[in-house]
């Protein structure tokens, strides 16, 4: 009910009010969403063990780190581009989580089917994201001759960890199109504006789905400029 | 007033608005969301066992991880067995090996992780918080049956070629993967799909439990009224979401050195006579990322034992629990510490040595909010009208046991008394006390104390006391002698010890197997006593041992599906006044409002 939630206190009192009152912990913020919030931050532990096994790695093998902006430049017509594909990658994973935030906004509006071409549109962001990397897997792999377990380059773990991060990211980003695309399929055929109930769970359909989704996927996103940061500038 | 979802947020009716007065000292917030919708099943299938309702969740935890447990004690029986008589030659090498590793792992992760947050967990938290059920139900019957897939594929690896892994339960590489190890082609790798699957399927129960405790509770429940058996578990939740990432990730790379040959923990060796493809990596990588987990596994296990064990001494001991704030910031000072402290795992693993400052300073430091807990354990017990029924005793034998553990964790936190101490019996006696005995001690006194919750029956109270003695002595006449073994330099993970002229402990170790073998064997006793009473046990009057929290006050016991019956619970009070002064009542429970409780005057608590 409105009147109870709108004359919480704000700031630090606010805070300390909200956690102190009994029901919620966090006022007005749907099951889903705080699950999502958990699940991200449990999430951002993996990439950080990662990230951080990739430090330590880096820091202590025997034979000397492969030099990234030679490893990953691209011939274009002729002319050696480095880090040509990444930027190209980077640039539409970034712009389609501008996409999905246009798409939780008219989720909000409900223009159903504005919201629905523009979960598409992301999801067919993330498909050329997912599409560029397994043409960058093929090029390191065949031409480049880089493995998991040995690379021309330099220290094999390099190939290690760049096939086993980029891949378990690129595993977020696919599972996240599959989601996108579902999704859209959902707000076309207006499930959330009836409520239709859900094949699995049986429960009710909402907007707020998208804004969780929503929250996966730019998630995904950062995630990835810290791998990118880490792997291709470092 | 619909939000912009179209979310109807509807508040139940305010009782005032409703035509009854309600006095002032009465008034608890109006309801902020409308009611759980619940799923209802529609077929044997989806009631029994792809059940959807937590509390049958819990039980299908409960069952399952209980089954896993009586392999690991087998697998224990058999291993002492083998080190007492080793003229026997009942084990070899492999085999010992093989049985401690899966022992070991069974035991903390499938057994105990799963059963008090999986089980208890499900079966406690929606119903001491007011809730119909979790909030993602459908989650929640996943994360069970992720769970026995894991379980699975865990025994499975028991009849691969080479049988289970035998790397010890840390799986330390390289000797986890190189030849020579039992277990290093097959084995392994199921341990590690195992493990991986057993943290998708935990972290699907844990969203659960997490948001289940912050964001669906009932009008009136704040989370300074919520018993410490649902702190315990909450706080221990959040430690596991933040935890299994680490062995998650260690397990992948783990997995990847396995199959692919990569070389993320594997230095340049010679195995068998031959250089190993491999070079570059770093074994203490994984050690740091295992006990990252590791140590946070410990208290994952430890503070839902402590969170129970603190309803019980209330309940049982007629008294509110001494310190109630103080030991809900210990759960939650110990849960954040137990991320700082994970290398005194690894004094004798060759970081380097001045690491050992700062994490023998950051373990002893746990000895505090640790202390207070088991300070306010004696103070609620001082003065109070103790009942020794069978979940008191194991509550008391609990706090013995964890104080002679914890103490002698102080001895292996210091840097200087844990070189010498490492790897010898006295680690094993340490941590079985004081996470393996003192937690189990629980488990039984929490089943002594929710059977009749969960079935209707009472346990019959002569064959527990029983049980209680014959397993807390005969724990203490294992523990106590493996001890000294250790002060005297007898290593473990050694299959087979002899009489020799410096260290002669044949003679203990016959009387520590014979211990076990009675303890192992005296368990029949609690099997005979569930089955027994689930089919012809005493009917339980409803809230039997007169307890306070919401659990108890469901309309029908065994609770329904749904829980509450048409009203949800309003809740006054905490769930400790128990003897409260002035009052005619001996107990009030949470749901009792101020109104009805002559002669007490409104607190807040």
């Amino acid at each position: 009910m409105d009147h109870v939630t709108d004359k919480l206190p704000k700031g630090l009192s606010g805070l300390t009010h909200d956690l102190g009152s009994d029901q919620t912990a966090f006022k007005k913020v749907p099951w889903g969403k705080a699950m999502m919030w958990i699940f991200l931050l449990s999430d951002t532990f993996i990439f950080s063990c990662f990230l951080i096994s990739l430090m330590t790695a880096r820091a202590s093998t025997t034979v000397e780190w492969p030099n990234a902006s030679e490893v990953f430049g691209l011939n274009f017509f002729g002319v050696e581009v480095p880090l040509l594909l990444i930027a190209i990658m980077t640039f539409v994973l970034i712009t389609s989580s501008g996409t999905m935030a246009i798409a939780v906004k008219f989720g909000y509006e409900k223009k159903r089917k504005l919201c629905a071409w523009f979960l598409l549109l992301t999801a067919i962001g993330g498909l050329t994201f997912v599409g560029m990397q397994a043409f960058e897997w093929t090029k390191l792999i065949f031409h480049e001759g880089i493995r998991p377990w040995s690379n021309p380059f330099g220290a094999a773990q390099f190939g290690s960890f760049f096939f086993m991060v980029t891949g378990f990211h690129g595993t977020h980003v696919s599972i996240g199109v599959i989601f996108l695309f579902i999704m859209a399929r959902k707000t076309w055929r207006g499930d959330f504006d009836t409520a239709r109930r859900g094949y699995f769970t049986s429960m009710k359909s909402n907007y707020e789905a998208i804004e969780i989704m929503g929250l996966y996927w730019h998630f995904v996103d950062l995630v990835w400029v810290f791998i990118f940061a880490f792997f291709y500038l470092w | 007033m619909p939000d912009e979802f179209g979310y109807k947020i509807e508040a139940k009716v305010d009782m005032a608005a409703s035509g009854t007065s309600v006095p002032p000292i009465d008034y608890v917030p109006v309801a902020e969301r409308p009611e759980q919708e619940l799923y209802h099943s529609k077929s044997w299938w989806t009631t029994y066992v792809f059940s959807q309702d937590a509390k049958y969740i819990g039980i299908q935890y409960t069952c399952v991880a209980t089954a896993i447990a009586l392999v690991g004690l087998t697998l224990s029986l058999l291993m002492r067995i083998q080190l007492a008589f080793p003229n026997l030659s009942l084990l070899d090498a492999s085999v010992y090996y093989q049985f401690i590793t899966m022992h070991g792992m069974i035991m903390v992760v499938f057994f105990l992780t799963a059963l008090f947050l999986g089980g208890f967990g499900n079966l406690l938290i929606p119903l001491m918080c007011g809730a119909r059920d979790m909030v993602f139900p459908y989650v929640n019957m996943l994360s069970f049956w992720v769970f026995v897939l894991a379980v699975l594929v865990l025994v499975a690896s028991f009849f691969v070629p080479g049988g289970p892994t035998g790397a010890g339960w840390t799986l330390y590489p390289p000797q986890a993967i190189t030849a020579g190890t039992p277990g290093n082609l097959w084995g392994i790798v199921l341990m590690l799909v195992s493990l991986v699957l057993f943290v998708v399927g935990f972290t699907m129960g844990g969203l659960n439990y997490v948001i289940t405790v912050l964001q669906a509770r009932t009008r009136g429940m704040t989370l300074m009224r919520l018993p410490l058996s649902i702190w315990g578990i909450f706080v221990a939740t959040i430690l596991a979401l933040l935890a299994f990432p680490a062995l998650l990730v260690g397990g992948i790379m783990l997995l990847l050195d396995a199959v692919f040959g990569t070389s993320f923990f594997m230095p340049a060796s010679v195995s068998m006579g031959e250089l190993l493809q491999t070079e570059g990596g770093s074994p203490i990588l994984f050690q740091h990322l295992f006990w990252f987990f590791g140590h946070p596994e410990v208290y994952i296990v430890a503070l839902p034992a402590f969170g129970i064990v603190s309803d019980l001494i209330s309940v049982h001991a007629r008294k509110n629990i001494f310190g109630y704030r103080m030991m809900v910031w210990a759960l939650v000072i110990i849960g954040a510490l137990s991320f700082i402290v994970w290398a005194h795992h690894m004094y004798v693993a060759g970081m380097n040595p001045w690491f050992g400052y700062f994490f023998a300073t950051t373990t002893l430091i746990i000895a505090v909010p640790t202390a207070i807990k088991v300070y306010n354990w004696v103070l609620t017990l001082w003065r109070g009208n103790i009942h020794l029924t069978v979940p008191m005793l194991f509550t008391l034998g609990f706090i013995i046991t964890f104080l002679n553990g914890g103490l002698t964790g102080l001895f292996l936190g210091n840097v200087v008394i844990d070189v010498p101490l490492s790897d010898t019996y006295f680690v094993v006696a340490h941590f079985h006390m004081v996470m393996g005995i003192a937690p189990v001690l629980v488990v039984f006194g929490a089943v002594y104390h929710w059977f009749p919750l969960v079935t209707g029956r009472m346990l019959d109270q002569g064959l527990g006391k029983l049980h209680f003695w014959i397993t807390f002595v005969g724990a203490y006449m294992i523990y106590t002698p493996m001890y000294y073994q250790g002060f005297l330099g007898v290593p473990r993970r050694y299959f087979e010890m002899y009489e020799s002229s410096y260290i002669s402990t044949v003679g203990l170790n016959v009387f520590i197997t014979l211990s076990a073998l009675v303890v192992g064997l005296a368990q029949i006793i609690f099997f005979y006593n569930v089955i027994r009473s689930v089919l012809k046990g005493e009917k339980a009057e409803k809230n039997p041992w007169k307890a306070n929290s919401l659990e108890w006050q469901t309309p029908k016991m065994p609770p329904e599906h749904g829980n509450w019956g048409e009203k949800l619970p309003v809740v006054y009070r905490w769930p400790y006044d128990f003897s409260v002064p002035g009052v005619d009542k001996e107990h009030i429970p949470q749901n009792v409002s101020p109104s009805e409780v002559a002669g007490a005057k409104v607190e807040k608590t």
